[in-house]
């Protein structure tokens, strides 16, 4: 597998403060790579290093395989988490003024902006100024302006803040047609649900170093406990039940709902035991509910973070 | 390098297009000129009202010693009381009475003598009046001592040193003056230049921080370019506005002077410049006349080729070593009220190179604090601009203090850009920190 940036050993530091220590990345091509952690775990700084607005202290940052050189600005796009436009300049001058920035000519920004206006029902804001525009609408200009020069790789930082749903879910169906059609996407963010919807990879930073990295379905693999979340109908008997089974399992979190007469409980096994336990359970009572608990990306983050942070 | 074109003139035409910026374009000349008008026709006004003091002269002294001036005029009072002559002075509606008293000797008399008016009375009539004693009394005492009249008036003349260089130029009184008045407009727009766009240049980082667009532009360009196209971008702005001004302003004050006639030289009250001396040459001796042509003569010896030339070279390395000075604390802090503490220490030698200036250079171009002020850098490019017009060479700054100032100036800019560009780029991604100057030096080492 190709990678479209690969981090070797990168560290920064800002005075006396470590802001990134010894970090190793390896974001393959053509996929959504998020890039979690807590504020202040040092994310925004290797953002910065890879657009090379800052430059690591040691280490190094492979583009395509390359060394990262001033060349590579022109494939890469950035949107920051602190973003904004110039307020009083209008809609459309700004837009071609900062496709050119990125190295496209003003007869190739302008049609692709048109294309772009168009797609995202945005035409006649062309001649406003951004001041004159809400939040949400300055941001889907600024999306647009990240992504005009059809770059390699894309960087997100929080993409969907200042986005109503509608227009989240907008920007997000765009993201993934980005990635459709060959894209690289890292996705910097404190919201879990979108990165359990977006990403394929994941890297979680805390305090400047990084603890945990790889495929999200490998990690939540990794993150299962042999947890098992149980129901089962006792015909009254929720009592007695229960008491037997603790004695045998470690059972935590049990209700009984009596409407219902459905007992439940989490069980923690041993491992390699599902089958033998579920036969026992099944001889007892009638199990409606069996399932492994899989921790999402949230618990893993909170998880992680707190065992490490203690 | 495209990059860098693309930002200039993204920023001149973001400044040319302010509309407060427009307002001032036009505004300014119209509202100079008025002044200048208002002035000239103030002096005119306040130049035709003429004093009139009438005199009480009861003493056998100073019969013939109030002659009419420009500004004052006598009446004689005879054989009235003192109330009767202040009554019909205030019918009069004089501006005083002057009462001489009968006394015994001259001395005595003058003593006695008292000027009475409606309010406490303007310097330059007291100055004349007392004026007046004082030769009376001088030639009251000459008398006794055996000097004549007709001797004292020949006592007292007027007498001016004539003055030459060793090479046996005529030296003229005033010409350095000029020199460096000439040279001191310069110098004078230079610090207006840097202080107004200057100034534009720091609001316009702040703004670029506030509105939270500069890590999307900095992605894309260099922080350095973006600064350097910031600091050409308005200084174009600058010139655009400061050759409008120029033109429209010569322009109006021409169309105003021949509107409302009004002479110019009304202006010019101190008789002892050469200037008046210019305009009045008319009314003047011959000897005047003459040192007029000498004068016109120094104006046309001034080097100006080489003044003009060393104005773009001071104007262009003064102006960006200071605007990346005000880039860098734009970048610094976030907001408009937080630049109070360093933008003192930028005024302070802009300030100092002017009053230094005005009071060194004029009187003295070539010594020792002119020529340390017009070798320090940040001072250098007003102080020399006001000594250059003596040239360079003989008689006027020695070539090896011109090639030093320039040097240094040369290396302070690299370096002051070097360190501005340090700190603007580590300032223009700082947040919500109010820094001090601790800060900014730590922030040279990031």
């Amino acid at each position: 597998m190709n990678h479209i940036l690969v981090a070797e050993n990168v560290s920064k530091k800002f005075g006396e403060h470590t802001a990134l220590s010894n970090i190793s990345l390896e974001i393959p091509e053509n996929c959504i790579y998020g890039l979690l952690g807590p504020n202040g775990a040092g994310k925004t700084t290797l953002i910065r290093i890879i657009n090379q607005i800052t430059h690591p202290d040691t280490g190094r940052v492979l583009f395509d395989g390359m060394p990262l050189a001033p060349e590579h600005i022109a494939t890469i796009g950035y949107l920051p988490e602190e973003r904004g436009l110039y307020k009083s300049m209008k809609v459309g001058e700004q837009a071609l003024y900062l496709a050119q920035l990125k190295g496209l000519s003003k007869a190739e920004a302008k049609k692709r902006l048109k294309y772009w206006f168009d797609k995202l029902e945005i035409g006649d804001w062309w001649n406003k100024k951004i001041q004159e525009l809400s939040k949400g609408m300055a941001q889907k200009i600024q999306f647009i302006v990240t992504v005009l020069h059809e770059p390699k790789l894309l960087i997100f930082d929080e993409p969907f803040s200042g986005f109503d749903p509608i227009n989240a879910n907008k920007i997000k169906d765009e993201i993934l047609e980005l990635k459709k059609n060959g894209t690289s996407i890292i996705f910097s963010t404190h919201r879990m649900e979108s990165v359990e919807e977006l990403c394929e990879y994941i890297a979680l930073l805390h305090q400047s170093e990084k603890i945990l990295d790889g495929r999200l379905t490998e990690i939540k693999k990794a993150y299962k406990n042999n947890i098992f979340n149980v129901g089962l109908q006792v015909n009254g008997n929720a009592d007695g039940l229960l008491k037997e089974l603790t004695e045998k399992f470690a059972i935590s979190s049990s209700s009984y709902d009596r409407s219902i007469d459905q007992l439940h409980f989490t069980m923690q096994l041993p491992s390699d035991e599902t089958t033998l336990v579920l036969n026992h359970l099944a001889a007892k009572a009638n199990v409606n509910h069996f399932e492994e608990v899989v921790p999402s990306a949230n618990d893993i983050f909170i998880e992680t973070v707190n065992g490490k942070g203690a | 390098m495209n990059k860098l074109k693309l930002i200039i003139k993204r920023e001149y035409l973001a400044k040319v297009r302010n509309k407060s910026f427009v307002i001032m374009t036009f505004l300014s000349p119209i509202l100079m000129v008025g002044m200048i008008v208002l002035i000239a026709y103030l002096t005119k006004v306040n130049d035709s009202e003429k004093r009139v003091i009438t005199v009480l002269n009861e003493s056998d002294y100073f019969s013939n010693a109030f002659n009419i001036t420009e500004t004052l005029s006598y009446i004689d009072f005879k054989d009235l009381t003192l109330n009767e002559a202040i009554d019909s002075t205030l019918a009069m509606e004089n501006y005083g009475l002057l009462y001489i008293q009968k006394a015994p000797d001259l001395e005595t008399t003058a003593t006695q003598a008292f000027l009475y008016t409606k309010e406490s009375p303007v310097s330059y009539v007291i100055e004349s009046l007392e004026t007046i004693f004082q030769n009376r009394l001088r030639q009251g005492r000459l008398q006794r001592l055996g000097v004549s009249a007709k001797d004292f008036s020949e006592i007292d003349t007027d007498f001016e040193i004539k003055t030459a260089t060793f090479q046996g130029d005529t030296n003229l009184k005033g010409i350095n003056e000029i020199k460096a008045g000439i040279g001191g407009a310069f110098g004078y727009l230079i610090m207006m230049f840097i202080i107004i766009y200057g100034g534009f240049v720091m609001r316009s980082v702040i703004e670029e921080k506030t509105s939270r667009i500069i890590e999307v532009i900095i992605s894309s360009v260099k922080p350095f370019q973006l600064m350097l196209g910031k600091i050409i971008g308005t200084s174009l702005a600058g010139i655009t506005q400061f050759a409008i001004w120029i033109i429209s302003a010569s322009l109006l004050l021409f169309v105003a002077m021949l509107l409302l006639d009004i002479d110019l030289t009304a202006l010019n009250s101190n008789p002892g410049l050469p200037v008046n001396a210019m305009t009045n040459v008319g009314n003047l001796p011959q000897g005047t006349a003459n040192n007029m042509q000498l004068y016109a003569q120094e104006l046309f010896k001034i080097p100006w080729v080489l003044l003009v030339c060393s104005f773009v070279i001071y104007f262009v390395l003064g102006y960006l070593i200071y605007s990346s000075i005000y880039a860098a604390i734009g970048a610094a802090v976030d907001n408009e009220t937080d630049t109070q503490q360093f933008i003192f220490p930028i005024i302070l030698p802009l300030m100092l190179a002017i009053y230094v200036g005005f009071f060194s250079v004029f009187s003295n171009p070539h010594g020792p604090i002119a020529v340390g002020f017009s070798l320090f850098p940040l001072t250098s490019p007003i102080v020399m601009l006001m000594r250059l017009p003596g040239g360079i060479g003989d008689g006027g700054v020695p070539l090896w203090q011109f090639l030093t100032s320039i040097v240094l100036l040369i290396v302070t800019f690299l370096a002051i850009v070097w360190l501005a560009a340090k700190i603007y780029r580590v300032g223009i991604l700082m947040y919500g920190k109010k820094p001090t100057y601790r800060e900014l030096f730590k922030w040279l080492k990031y």
